[in-house]
């Protein structure tokens, strides 16, 4: 027996995507437009983001940050909270590259389009340059080692406001500082009158635009606040549904829903598997302290790699490093001497590399490495490890046999470095880009929705996640995200306009 | 095969050396951190890393003669070096499955964040100051 609710829009997720159509669409609450956020997450007190490292990572990510992809070879982090993934990325905020817009050749988005609506959240969400004395070692090396091998390292612009250097971004700010949908969409939207739901889970939605919703009960000595609807199931009616549960959320509901969804659902999945590399220095440097993440080296377009500073907790460090025994201990116990460096592989969209659901309605990711991507992180580890040598490092440990890189061996890296350490299943590859699944394109027959996120033959149906991107961005994609998200919103202000003429 | 097994403990001390170490309290420690994340997955990947520590165990006893927790250290390490190079993907998934867990429950205890000098603090600079 399920409770019956109506609302005219509902918006199901919270993150980059759903956060900024709730904010865009909340000034409708005014004239009578009832809309409703569901997220599946919990709502986190400022309190409970401690920084502990597996406390943090089993409350705020899907499966603990550790979603294996079918093969099990690639374990995907996404997270399942008010906020959604904003909650743990790092705030980098880039703007889509122009080359990859014009490469997806979605008729009707234009770049100048997305880049101008991108900017608008950059400058909602405080996006500016860290000022230097706020620039640990870890980052310093990365620009010193970069300039001396001859890379162009750019800053990362990111999105803080009174960051602290905690350098925990990605178990949840516990300072309040990174401005994700938590922290300024959301609460916008709701003040406005938009009725945001935790806990909530939509199993499916069905053709006469009910969705079958399941509110979860808090567990005993969990984090997060209790769902603000009793726990139980519900049938939610809307006149307008936007999906915004991200690549894999979004594309897993619209597959287990009884809808004539286009045949490429789920189909163009991409994700820029990423490494992390570690070099030993022979002192100690900062790098537990400070935003972690302020700059980074784009060889996308020409070799397909982007290198970022990183740097992470203990047992992220430890499970990424190759191999295992003495060597790896006295790796990790040079912690206070540790350079990071994150290769990302600009993957592009392959046949077989999708998103299904199983017999049970859970989400499925089908993914291989095609030899394109493994040559994008072969070339990317010998980039880091150019790097890391030339800001005076005395070893490296890379996917390579033996795993550590000597001094010696910088002047040979082609050969030391090379595609067969980079098995899968020996490697510790992990992804945080979930892109795909819902492709924006012309029509049913090549993409899931028009290039303004509606589903092709469902007008009241619309995406507005990382699922619409028809093929990898290439770079970190949150405000590419909310530029199209934008654009969904004023799609249904459109919808909502049309259907009150 | 539990998590006290003597595989799972040969295992743990090849992964980290320093785990040869650990006291019963702290093998306890580190056995229920794996034990949480072992229950939050799903009950097929469960029999499968019950069926691999099987496996684990008395695989050597074809090359060896003796199962794996009876083998010396350094016949031990060569054996799951063996693994991680495996041609056969199962296995090489299998024995990453098993490392990350015996990480988790090392590197997850507040102390060994402690002992590889991690000192990260929600505080950020002013706590190094």
């Amino acid at each position: 027996m399920s409770t019956s609710r109506s609302y005219d829009i509902v918006i199901i997720g919270s993150g980059a995507g759903g956060g900024t159509v709730a904010q865009e669409l909340a000034p409708l609450v005014r004239d009578g437009v009832r809309i409703l956020v569901l997220e599946k997450g919990p709502r986190f007190a400022d309190q409970e983001f401690t920084g502990r490292e597996l406390e943090m990572a089993d409350a705020l990510y899907q499966d603990g940050g550790a979603f294996l992809t079918r093969d099990g070879t690639m374990t995907l982090a996404f997270a399942s909270a008010y906020g959604g993934s904003t909650v743990v990325y790092t705030g980098t905020s880039l703007t889509a590259p122009q080359r990859v817009i014009r490469a997806w050749g979605v008729p009707g988005l234009e770049h100048a389009d997305l880049t101008r609506r991108s900017a608008k959240y950059a400058e909602q969400n405080n996006v500016h340059a860290l000022d230097d004395p706020l620039i640990n070692d870890n980052n310093r090396l990365f620009v010193e080692g970069g300039r001396k091998a001859g890379y162009l390292v750019e800053q990362f612009p990111v999105n803080v406001k009174g960051c602290r250097g905690s350098s925990l971004c990605n178990l949840g700010c516990p300072n309040q500082a990174k401005q994700g949908t938590n922290r300024v969409q959301l609460p916008r939207a709701e003040r406005a009158g938009v009725e945001v739901v935790t806990r909530a889970e939509v199993l499916r939605i069905e053709p006469d635009r009910t969705l079958t919703v399941r509110v979860s009960q808090k567990a005993a000595g969990t984090k997060g606040a209790p769902s603000e609807w009793a726990p139980g199931d519900y049938a939610v009616r809307a006149r307008i549904v936007v999906a915004a549960a991200g690549a894999i959320g979004t594309s897993a509901l619209l597959l287990r829903s009884p809808l004539p969804a286009p045949r490429s659902l789920g189909h163009g999945f991409t994700c820029h598997p990423a490494l992390i590399l570690v070099a030993e220095h022979p002192r100690p440097i900062t790098n537990d302290v400070g935003h972690p993440k302020s700059y980074f080296v784009d060889h996308g377009a020409s070799e397909r790699f982007v290198l970022e500073t990183c740097v992470y907790f203990p047992f992220v460090t430890a499970k990424s490093l190759t191999g295992f025994g003495a060597t790896h201990s006295a790796i990790m116990h040079a912690f206070p001497r540790l350079q990071m460096i994150l290769i990302l592989a600009c993957d592009h969209v392959a046949s077989g590399n999708r998103i299904a659901v199983s017999r049970t309605g859970s989400p499925i990711v089908h993914y291989r490495f095609t030899p394109e991507t493994i040559d994008g992180l072969v070339r990317g580890t010998r980039a880091a490890a150019r790097i890391f040598f030339a800001a005076g490092a005395r070893r490296v440990h890379a996917p390579a046999d033996p795993p550590l890189l000597e001094i010696a061996d910088a002047d040979r890296l082609e050969e030391r470095v090379t595609a067969s350490s980079f098995r899968p299943g020996m490697l510790a590859v992990s992804a945080a880009h979930l892109m795909g699944g819902c492709g924006m394109g012309r029509t049913a027959a090549d993409s899931v929705t028009d290039a303004w996120g509606r589903v092709h033959g469902l007008p009241w149906l619309r995406v507005a996640d990382a699922s619409l991107f028809p093929d990898s961005l290439e770079i970190n994609p949150y405000l590419t995200i909310m530029g199209l998200a934008d654009r969904v919103a004023e799609g249904v202000r459109r919808d909502l306009a049309v259907v009150r003429d | 095969m539990t998590l006290s097994s003597p595989v799972f403990r040969a295992v743990a001390t090849c992964v980290v050396p320093e785990a040869s170490r650990f006291d019963a309290a702290q093998w306890d420690e580190m056995a229920a951190i794996v034990a949480r994340a072992i229950a939050a997955r799903p009950r097929a990947m469960q029999r499968q890393l019950a069926l691999f520590l099987i496996l684990l165990e008395w695989f050597p006893l074809v090359r060896y003669g003796r199962r794996l927790s009876r083998l010396d250290p350094a016949r031990r390490t060569k054996f799951l070096d063996r693994l991680q190079r495996s041609p056969l993907l199962l296995l090489r998934r299998g024995f990453w499955g098993v490392r990350t867990l015996v990480l988790m429950g090392y590197y997850g205890r507040p102390a060994a964040a402690a002992e590889i000098g991690y000192r990260a603090d929600a505080r950020g600079w002013e706590a190094r100051r």
